[in-house]
C-alpha cells in the first residue's frame, strides 16, 4: 500500500532531521538549523498525505474510517501532532534548535510504529462507530503532543539553567547556543498554554460521546482518570506559574511530570490497567 | 464580636483564599486518583481479595478505598476545591471589576514608572492638534479614545477587551456549574439495566443500587440482531425498540432501531444498545432408566430444575439439528449436565428422534432416561438506561470552560495612555497577557503615531 511506503520516508524523515539537529548542535552552523526544521517539515507533509491515503485505502477495503482506530494509527497520529505544534512554535518563535529535542519524540513514535505494531486497516468495533471518535482523538493528541513539546523545551531549560549557573557566560559551548533559560521557560508556558485548553476539550468531547454511547458522562474509567491526573498537574502548573510565579526549574519539573502522566495516560493506562479504552486510542 | 474571633474569621478566610490551598488540592486529588486506578473500584475480585492480607483488606474497606471516588473524604476534597475558587474569585473580583468599570484614563507619574512600553516624541505645533492626530490614529489602529484634559494637559486613554479580563472567573464558574449539575444528576437521575426478550416489552428497570423502577410506559423489542464483518468481528448490533404507552404505540417511536452510539431516549430517559444473550424454555420428559414414570420437565436456561431422584440438571446447549455434528443422525438435540445428589457431574447429550439412543445412555449410566422434546430459544438485548436531568447544566459548565480558558490565555486586554504636554507626547501601553506580542504591537502604534504626525507637520 502506498501510505505504508509514504510512513517509511516519514520516518526517515524524522530520522534525517533529528541528525541535522544534533549536527547543528554541535556545529552551529545556521543553514543546518534551517535544513533541520525544512526535513521535518516535508516529513510532516509527507505523513499529512500518507495519513490521508491510510483514509482513503480504509475506504477501499469497505471498511472506511479515520485512521485513528487503534495503537498503530494513534501513534503514527501522535508523531504527526508533534511535529504540527513544533512547526507553530517554529513558524512563530524561529528557535529551531527546539528541534533537537521535539524530534526525537517524533521519531520514537514513528519507530515504534512502523518496527513493532501491527499496520492493518481493521474495520471499525461498533463502540468506535461515531464522529465523537474524531473530534475528541484530534483534540486529545493535539494537546499530548503541546505536552511533549513542552516537556523537550523543559529538558532545554534545565541543561541550560545548570549552565548558566556553572559557567561563565562567555564560554564556547553547545549549550551556550541554547535560548536563554528566560525565554525557554517562556516557551515551555507558551507550549502548555496551548495544550491546556486542547486536553479540556479532549475530555469534554470524550465526557459528550460517553453519555452519548452510553449515558454516563463520567464514570472513573482509569483513562478518564488518568486524563483528570494529567488536568490537575497542569492547572497546579498554570496557577503556580500565574499567580505565584513559579517559574524556573520547578515550572520545568512540573511540565516533564506532567508529560510523563500524559504519556502514562495514553498507554500506561492500556497496557497496565483495565478498562473502556481498550481498543488503544 | 471580640478580637479573637475577628482573627479566627480572617484567618479562616485567608486559609481558604490560599493559593496554597489550591496546590495543595490539585496535588492531593491527582494523588488520590492514582490510588483509585491502582486499587481495583466497585466489587474488586476474589483473586485480589485473596492477594492481599486481612488487615490490608479491612483498613482499605474502612477507608472506602474500593469506592474511593465517592467516599465522604474524596467529596469533601472536591467540596473544598469549590470553596477555594469561590473565594480566590471573590477576593480577587472587586479589584479586577474596577479595573473594567472605572479606568485609569490619565497617565501620572506613577503609573508611567510602571510601564515597561512607553516612548517619548517631541512635537512642536499646536498641543489640540497634536492631540487630534494622536486621537485619529488611535481610533483607526487602535480603539477610540477617551479624551481628558487636566491643567492645559492633554490625556487620551483607550483600551480593547477589558472584559476578557473576566474569562478566569467564568472558568472558575464552570467548574462549580459542573459540580452543581453531577449532584442534580446524581439526586433525581438514576442509571439501570434491563435485558427485554425478543418480542416482550418492560414497563420497570433494576437500577445500579438495585432499585426498582417503574418507567411509566413499557419499551418492547421487537427484534434484536448482531451483523458481522468478513473477519469475523462484530459490525453492529441493532435491537429494534418499540415504546407504548398507555399499551398503544406512541407515533415516532414505533420500530426504532437502537445500535451502539445511537440511543432511543424517551420521557427523558435514554436507553442504550449495551449487551445481548440467549434465553430459552427446553422441555424434556424424564422416567426411570426402565421408561416407568414419565414426567415432563421444563428448564429454562441459566437455571437448574429438580429430577425425580433428587439429582439435578441443566442445559448447556441445544441445536435444531445434530447431523453435522454426528454422522447418521438427525433431528434436535440437547447437550445437559446432570448433578447427582452425592455431587457427582456427568454430562450427556440427549436426542429427540434417537431414543434408542437415549434407553442406552440410561442403561449405561444407571440414571434416567431422558428424552428431548424440542426448545425454543430466545434472544434478549440488553440495554443500558439512563436518566440525568443534570446533564445539560454538565454541559453549559464545560462549554463555558472551554471558551472561558481560550479567552483567559488567548486574549489581553490592551490599555494605551498618550499624555501631551509643552510638545512631549508620551505613550505608554500595557497588556494583561502575551507581553512580547504587545510589545511589537505597540512599537508599529508609535511608528503610525510618528509617520502621521509628520504627514501633518508636512501639510
Amino acid at each position: 500500500m502506498t501510505s505504508s511506503i509514504l510512513f517509511n520516508i516519514t520516518t526517515l524523515a524524522y530520522l534525517i532531521s533529528m541528525l541535522i539537529f544534533f549536527v547543528f548542535l554541535a556545529s552551529r552552523i545556521k543553514a543546518l538549523g534551517i535544513a533541520g526544521s525544512a526535513t521535518a517539515f516535508v516529513g510532516l507533509a509527507v505523513q499529512t498525505v500518507a495519513i490521508g491515503l491510510r483514509w482513503r485505502e480504509s475506504y477501499a477495503l469497505g471498511v472506511g474510517h479515520a485512521p485513528l482506530s487503534n495503537l498503530y494509527e494513534s501513534v503514527v497520529f501522535f508523531s504527526w501532532t508533534i511535529v504540527l505544534i513544533y512547526a507553530l512554535l517554529d513558524l512563530r518563535y524561529k528557535y529551531r534548535i527546539i528541534g533537537a529535542f521535539v524530534m526525537p519524540f517524533a521519531l520514537l513514535g514513528m519507530a515504534w510504529a512502523q518496527l513493532g505494531l501491527d499496520s492493518g486497516i481493521q474495520p471499525l468495533v461498533p463502540a468506535l462507530q461515531s464522529n465523537w471518535l474524531l473530534y475528541h482523538v484530534i483534540t486529545c493528541f493535539l494537546g499530548y503532543a503541546a505536552f511533549a513539546v513542552a516537556c523537550g523545551i523543559s529538558i532545554m531549560y534545565l541543561i541550560r539553567e545548570n549552565h548558566e549557573k556553572s559557567t561563565s557566560a562567555n564560554e564556547q559551548s553547545i549549550v551556550a547556543t541554547f535560548p536563554t533559560s528566560r525565554v525557554l521557560d517562556d516557551l515551555n508556558y507558551k507550549a502548555i498554554m496551548i495544550g491546556f485548553p486542547l486536553l479540556t476539550l479532549g475530555i469534554v468531547t470524550g465526557a459528550a460521546w460517553a453519555n452519548y454511547a452510553w449515558g454516563t458522562y463520567w464514570s472513573w474509567d482509569p483513562k478518564e482518570t488518568w486524563s483528570l491526573i494529567v488536568w490537575f498537574i497542569y492547572a497546579a502548573f498554570l496557577h503556580a506559574r500565574i499567580t505565584r510565579g513559579w517559574v524556573g526549574r520547578r515550572a520545568a519539573w512540573l511540565s516533564i511530570i506532567g508529560f510523563a502522566a500524559t504519556i502514562f495516560c495514553y498507554l500506561g493506562v492500556n497496557l497496565l490497567l483495565s478498562g473502556l479504552h481498550s481498543y488503544g486510542g | 464580636m471580640t478580637n479573637n474571633e475577628r482573627t479566627l474569621s480572617q484567618s479562616l478566610w485567608d486559609f481558604f483564599c490560599s493559593l496554597k490551598l489550591t496546590m495543595f488540592l490539585f496535588i492531593t486529588l491527582a494523588v488520590i486518583s492514582i490510588i483509585g486506578t491502582i486499587i481495583p473500584q466497585g466489587s474488586p475480585s476474589p483473586e485480589y481479595l485473596q492477594a492481599i492480607t486481612q488487615n490490608k483488606l479491612k483498613l482499605y474497606q474502612s477507608l472506602g478505598f474500593f469506592d474511593l471516588y465517592h467516599s465522604w473524604w474524596f467529596m469533601l476534597l472536591l467540596a473544598l476545591l469549590s470553596v477555594n475558587l469561590v473565594a480566590c474569585s471573590m477576593k480577587r473580583f472587586p479589584q479586577i471589576w474596577k479595573t473594567i468599570t472605572r479606568p485609569v484614563t490619565v497617565m501620572n507619574d506613577g503609573l508611567e514608572k510602571t510601564l515597561t512600553n512607553l516612548t517619548v516624541i517631541k512635537a512642536s505645533g499646536n498641543a489640540a492638534e497634536l492631540r487630534d492626530g494622536v486621537m485619529r490614529v488611535l481610533k483607526t489602529e487602535f480603539a477610540e479614545p477617551l479624551r481628558t484634559e487636566v491643567n492645559g494637559v492633554y490625556h487620551l486613554f483607550a483600551q480593547k477587551a477589558p472584559w476578557c479580563r473576566l474569562a478566569v472567573y467564568f472558568v472558575h464558574l464552570s467548574v462549580v456549574i459542573i459540580f452543581i449539575g453531577a449532584i442534580i444528576g446524581s439526586l433525581f437521575g438514576y442509571k439501570g439495566f434491563v435485558n427485554i426478550m425478543e418480542g416482550e416489552g418492560v414497563s420497570k428497570v433494576m437500577s445500579r443500587s438495585e432499585k426498582e423502577i417503574d418507567l411509566g410506559f413499557t419499551v418492547r423489542c421487537e427484534k434484536f440482531s448482531v451483523s458481522y464483518y468478513d473477519t469475523g468481528a462484530p459490525k453492529e448490533f441493532k435491537s429494534i425498540l418499540t415504546v407504548l404507552d398507555n399499551g398503544q404505540p406512541v407515533p415516532g417511536y414505533n420500530r426504532v432501531s437502537v445500535i451502539v452510539n445511537d440511543p432511543l431516549t424517551y420521557k427523558g430517559i435514554t436507553f442504550y444498545q449495551s449487551s445481548y444473550g440467549k434465553a430459552g424454555e427446553y422441555h424434556f420428559t424424564v422416567s426411570d432408566s426402565n421408561g416407568k414414570n414419565p414426567i415432563d420437565l421444563v428448564v429454562n436456561s441459566n437455571s437448574s430444575a429438580k429430577l425425580p431422584d433428587g439429582s439435578g440438571m441443566h442445559v448447556l446447549e441445544i441445536t435444531e439439528d445434530i447431523s453435522p455434528y454426528a454422522q447418521g443422525l438427525s433431528g434436535p438435540a440437547a447437550n445437559i449436565e446432570v448433578h447427582t445428589p452425592k455431587g457427582g457431574t456427568r454430562r450427556i447429550v440427549v436426542y429427540a428422534n434417537h431414543p434408542e439412543l437415549n434407553m442406552q445412555q440410561a442403561r449405561q449410566s444407571g440414571g434416567p432416561l431422558f428424552q428431548y422434546k424440542g426448545g425454543k430459544e430466545r434472544i434478549y438485548t440488553g440495554l443500558q438506561v439512563a436518566k440525568d436531568p443534570g446533564v445539560w447544566v454538565v454541559w453549559f459548565g464545560c462549554f463555558l470552560m472551554v471558551v472561558g480558558i481560550y479567552i483567559a490565555f488567548f486574549m489581553s486586554h490592551r490599555r494605551v495612555w498618550v499624555r501631551i504636554q509643552n510638545g512631549t507626547i508620551t505613550i505608554g501601553g500595557n497588556a494583561s497577557k502575551n507581553q512580547g506580542g504587545f510589545q511589537l504591537y505597540f512599537e508599529r502604534l508609535v511608528e503610525k503615531i510618528k509617520a502621521q504626525l509628520s504627514a501633518e507637520e508636512n501639510k
